[in-house]
């Protein structure tokens, strides 16, 4: 088999017996994203150099009979909003276009450990901000299942790359659907885990109380692997959880009999698209056929997930981003101009008075943040900023904060009658791209049925599902109590026993643009 | 200690002829004595080369998280306990946001809603009594981190500014008093109260040079009206106040300052917002300073970072099972267990902690606590400050110094001449038996004695003369020529005597 067409877990084990090596692997997945990445713009930067390396190092490693780690020889590439030491790390944003992290971000700490080989960094929505991938600096990601829609996102260069093939497994990063939905639109697999079950230091910071680092592969089986690795309490983070990590990929077995799925009756009354909606019903059916019960709950909740979320995530956000100034890093504005118009205006003066100083000094954060920040990353701001301003609070991020424990409180009640919550992951399938960039509104409804997990702080995974009749994945989602990963994946491992759409690959070549 | 801002017409040093009642509350910031920051490892000595005490959590690199230092907590709730403060069972951060070139991350983590501490109190005494005891309220204890230091370079002509981060990320507590002090004297007092208590804790070394501890003093005045109403003026906050006694002064100037305006404007608070005003201590005068815009909105929320900090009854108890003596505890036991004044005790506790273990010492071993406080308060304090050395380096412990006392009391020597011994003893560590043989000082015999003394009565017929007259301070002149025959006799000693031969002629 080729290698780029191997799960992460037929890899590893290939490496280990050394019926393959880690540099014939590397090779494999650098020379697919050699041939594609011009036509899907997956990547914002191909570390080759640092992965043949370590692939080099796996393989001599092995050669000297020493053990390697659990991920020996898988290609994996890394959203670009996690830090690489030493490594182009830029958020898709000119603001960062020249950062270079001086550390690596704890997972990719346990990458290296566990001896994966890191390609390259994938594209993103700006900060993280989007559903659609186009809000990158660095140009659109591409959907691989049709070149003309998007990809979904943010983490939309991490799903592009993996149902491309590029490599097996990535990493995303999940704020509101963000690892979720881009999965579903792409027709791979990823799990958000329970906030604080992957640390986020070195994870640059879009809504820290809702952001989670997660895998994104072709199958849960690739994520339970890699989540094994990625898990687990940091001391460098106060928020990750001190609970132990279960061997999820040695949990998959157990059958399915007896498990309680809920299903929401809402998710299917307005804006579900009907073809997305049998693909639904069906999954349940197999999840019936599987030994699962399926029982009908209610999150009354749920409905203000979107407004709450974009009132909470852009808050935190406002904040977070005001470090990008230009004094210390990111993008600097030309100060030498700034200066110059200066010294024109005070000719007259002998010296420069203080409030002339500040003058300066704010026209460059201004300068400097208008020049380096997007028009979404901006909007988003101005929201947040405008929501944590005095006689604001209270009517918008406080109530904001009600009913986000709310919406903890619809989960536990569920919980408390099913041991999952299964529905659809996005309305529709894959968008043309272009279609919501106009309409901010439209734009933030992608993430409707994927924001109650990380205002909750619950896990959820996304699958495909089915097809469109126009060919295009259809995904499911999957919810579970916190720390209940090892049912959320051997669920969906089960589903892709049964089923094999997981299999099913984006017909590339003939579309693809000559390098 | 008076005032030197005498000079201001309308000022007296008692409050109580004032045509109205000064109201004062404090903001002082505290910085902890921690080996590392608040939030990273990095270290919190003073003095190193600028931003070379930094890593990517106090740069607010992108990624960065901060985690809590515990021992700052620990600190900070051992010296909320000692100004008596409710300790909460649950507390939380929040963001402070404004953009300063000082603030790498755009934000301070503070303490907003939730303080870790609340409802205080410290008490003040004059132990000169030039006011009546204070009890001071404290709003509010909390911590946050500190900024860095902007550095103004005005010599390069272009006003270049230069930015030392070693200090962002410091754990400061900042404490928050009730407008409970009535004049700038009780201001200046309590701080030193506050100080003193904060470095027996051994929370701070209060070192403010270094910046360890800053004071923001807000003051207005309540002015009585004939139509018995009270006037009260816009509260003015004032900074850059850099020492106790410019804390003093600068309240001095603004009360009087306060008082000419409301007689021009008769304006009255709320009529204006709260103004901000820096001390000019060259000059002795407050200036308005700009208001900045920025600053007017914090945007304060809890900080997703970090979780909330919950403690425990065990925990608190554990936390201040450490904790030592307070001053106000201190000076009531060595009043009592010494039988010392009240003054006393005072002076002594004021000295620090050190200083009281070398009198307690002495104390011991004398029995004798008076003794033991004369000797501490006039020699011992002369000694420090005459070598400029602390009480910790002081070269003569307690023991060789209690003997040398025993030695006076015994009357081998007079109070002078042990301390030309006292001094020598400090200058070179020697024993006072060592220092007195190198000096030559011996006991002088009986006889020897007697000898020089009918000597000194002979040769002196005028002073005879005079102290049979009645005027018996004469014999005084008879002291000085004794000392140069015999550098080693016991003036009382050949006063006395010299006294009694001139009786019996
Ligand atoms: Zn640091």
């Amino acid at each position: 088999m080729h290698p780029g067409d191997m799960s992460a877990c037929e890899i590893a084990g290939a490496v280990a017996r050394g019926d393959i090596s880690a540099f014939e692997c590397t090779q494999a997945a650098l020379s697919r994203i050699d041939r594609l990445n011009g036509s899907i713009n997956a990547f914002l930067h191909i570390d080759a150099e640092g992965a043949i390396a370590s692939a080099r190092s796996i393989d001599s490693r092995r050669a000297r009979g020493e053990s390697l780690g659990p991920l020996a020889g898988v290609p994996i590439a890394i959203k670009d909003v996690l830090c690489t030491r030493n490594v182009p790390t830029t958020c898709a944003s000119k603001m960062l276009k020249d950062f270079r992290p001086p550390y690596d971000a704890f997972v990719v700490e346990r990458l290296r450990t566990s001896d994966a080989v890191i390609v390259g960094k994938t594209n993103m929505d700006e900060f993280a901000m989007g559903g659609s991938n186009e809000n990158s600096a660095f140009g659109p990601v591409r959907n691989p299942w049709d070149l003309s829609r998007a990809p979904g996102g943010s983490s939309g260069g991490s799903a592009a790359c993996v149902a491309a093939g590029m490599s097996p497994i990535a990493l995303g990063s999940d704020t509101g659907g963000s690892i979720r939905q881009p999965a579903g639109l792409c027709g791979i697999t990823g799990l958000k885990p329970t906030y604080g079950r992957v640390s986020r230091r070195g994870l640059i910071a879009f809504a820290s109380s809702l952001d989670q680092v997660g895998p994104m592969a072709r199958s849960a089986a690739d994520c339970a692997l890699v989540l094994e690795t990625i898990a687990g309490h940091d001391p460098g983070d106060s928020t990750s959880l001190k609970a132990d990590v279960p061997p999820y990929s040695r949990l998959l077995e157990e059958s399915l009999a007896g498990v309680r799925i809920g299903r929401v009756a809402a998710h299917f009354t307005e804006g579900l698209n009907p073809e997305v909606a049998r693909a639904v019903d069906e999954a349940f059916a197999v999840f019936r056929a599987a030994g699962a019960t399926i029982h009908d709950i209610e999150m009354p909740h749920a409905r203000w997930g979107v407004p709450t979320y974009y009132l909470v995530a852009p808050c935190e956000a406002s904040s977070n981003l005001a470090r990008y100034d230009g004094v210390h890093f990111g993008h600097r504005t030309d100060t030498a101009q700034i200066l110059a118009s200066h010294a024109a205006d005070r000719t007259q003066k002998n010296n420069i008075d203080s409030d002339q100083a500040d003058s300066t000094l704010v026209e460059m954060y201004r300068k400097s943040r208008a020049e380096g920040f997007g028009s979404e990353v901006k909007r988003r701001i101005m929201l947040g900023t405008y929501a944590l301003s005095a006689g604001y609070y209270d009517a918008y991020y406080l109530k904001a904060l009600k009913v986000r424990r709310l919406i903890r409180q619809d989960y536990l009640n569920a919980f408390e009658k099913v041991d999952l919550i299964g529905g659809p992951v996005s309305a529709t399938a894959a968008f043309p791209l272009g279609e919501k960039t106009g309409d901010p509104l439209s734009m933030y409804l992608v993430d409707l049925y994927t924001v109650t997990a990380n205002l909750a702080g619950v896990g959820g995974i996304s699958f495909p599902c089915g097809l469109s009749a126009s060919g295009l994945p259809l995904g499911f989602q999957l919810q579970s109590p916190a720390l209940a990963e090892p049912l959320l994946l051997r669920a969906a491992d089960r589903f892709q026993r049964i089923t094999d759409w997981h299999q099913r690959r984006p017909h590339l070549e003939g579309t693809l643009q000559q390098p | 200690m008076m005032m030197a801002a005498a000079s201001q017409p309308t000022t007296s040093a008692t409050t109580d002829v004032l045509p109205y009642t000064i109201v004062i509350g404090l903001e002082v910031h505290v910085q902890l004595l921690t080996r590392t920051k608040l939030f990273c490892g990095c270290s919190t000595a003073f003095g190193a080369a600028p931003n070379t005490q930094t890593c990517p959590v106090c740069l607010g690199l992108p990624g960065s998280l901060p985690v809590m230092n515990h021992e700052a907590f620990i600190l900070a709730v051992r010296a909320a306990k000692a100004l008596s403060c409710r300790i909460a069972e649950f507390t939380k951060w929040d963001r402070k946001h404004y953009f300063y070139p000082d603030l790498p991350k755009g934000y301070q983590i503070s303490q907003f809603d939730l303080p870790f501490s609340s409802d205080g109190k410290l008490l003040v005494c004059d132990s000169k009594g030039r006011f009546a005891p204070r009890t001071v309220g404290i709003v509010r204890v909390h911590l946050e981190e500190d900024a860095g230091k902007s550095i103004h370079d005005e010599s390069t002509g272009c006003a270049d500014s230069r930015i030392d981060l070693n200090r962002t990320g410091v754990p400061l507590m900042e404490i928050v008093t009730q407008p409970d002090l009535r004049s700038p004297q009780e201001a200046r007092a309590w701080l030193n109260e506050l100080k003193l208590l904060l470095v027996y804790l051994k929370v701070s070394d209060c070192n403010m040079q270094e910046g360890s501890l800053r004071v923001d003093a807000n003051i207005n005045l309540h002015i009585p009206l004939p139509d018995g109403r009270i006037a009260k003026t816009p509260i003015v906050e004032i900074k850059n106040v850099n020492s106790f006694r410019s804390v003093e002064r600068a309240l001095l100037y603004e009360a009087s300052r306060q008082w000419d305006e409301f007689n021009h404007t008769h304006a009255e608070i709320g009529s204006s917002p709260k103004q901000t005003r820096g001390w000019d201590d060259p000059a002795g005068v407050t200036r308005a300073q700009r208001h900045k815009e920025e600053s007017s909105d914090y945007r304060y929320f809890p900080e997703p970072d970090l979780v909330p900090v919950t403690v425990s009854e065990t925990e608190l108890s554990l936390m201040t099972s450490a904790q030592g003596e307070t001053p106000a505890l201190l000076r009531s036991r060595l009043e009592s267990q010494w039988s010392i004044s009240a003054y006393d005790a005072d002076v002594l506790v004021n000295q620090g902690i050190a200083f009281v273990g070398y009198f307690e010492r002495l104390a011991t071993i004398l029995s004798d606590g008076k003794s033991a406080s004369n000797w501490m308060q006039q020699d011992v304090m002369r000694m420090l400050n005459e070598n400029t050395v602390a009480i910790e380096s002081f070269p003569v412990r307690a023991e060789g110094l209690a003997a040398l006392i025993a030695q006076v009391s015994s009357g081998a020597f007079d109070t002078s001449r042990a301390r030309d011994i006292f001094s020598e003893m400090v200058k070179t560590g020697r024993s006072a038996a060592e220092v007195a043989a190198s000096m030559g000082i011996a006991d002088v015999g009986d006889d020897e004695l007697m000898s020089l003394c009918r000597e000194l009565v002979a040769c002196n017929p005028k002073i005879v003369a005079d102290v049979k007259g009645g005027k018996e301070q004469a014999a005084a002149g008879l002291l000085g020529q004794a000392k140069k025959k015999n550098p080693n006799v016991n003036p009382g000693k050949v006063r006395q005597l010299c006294l009694e031969l001139i009786r019996a002629m």
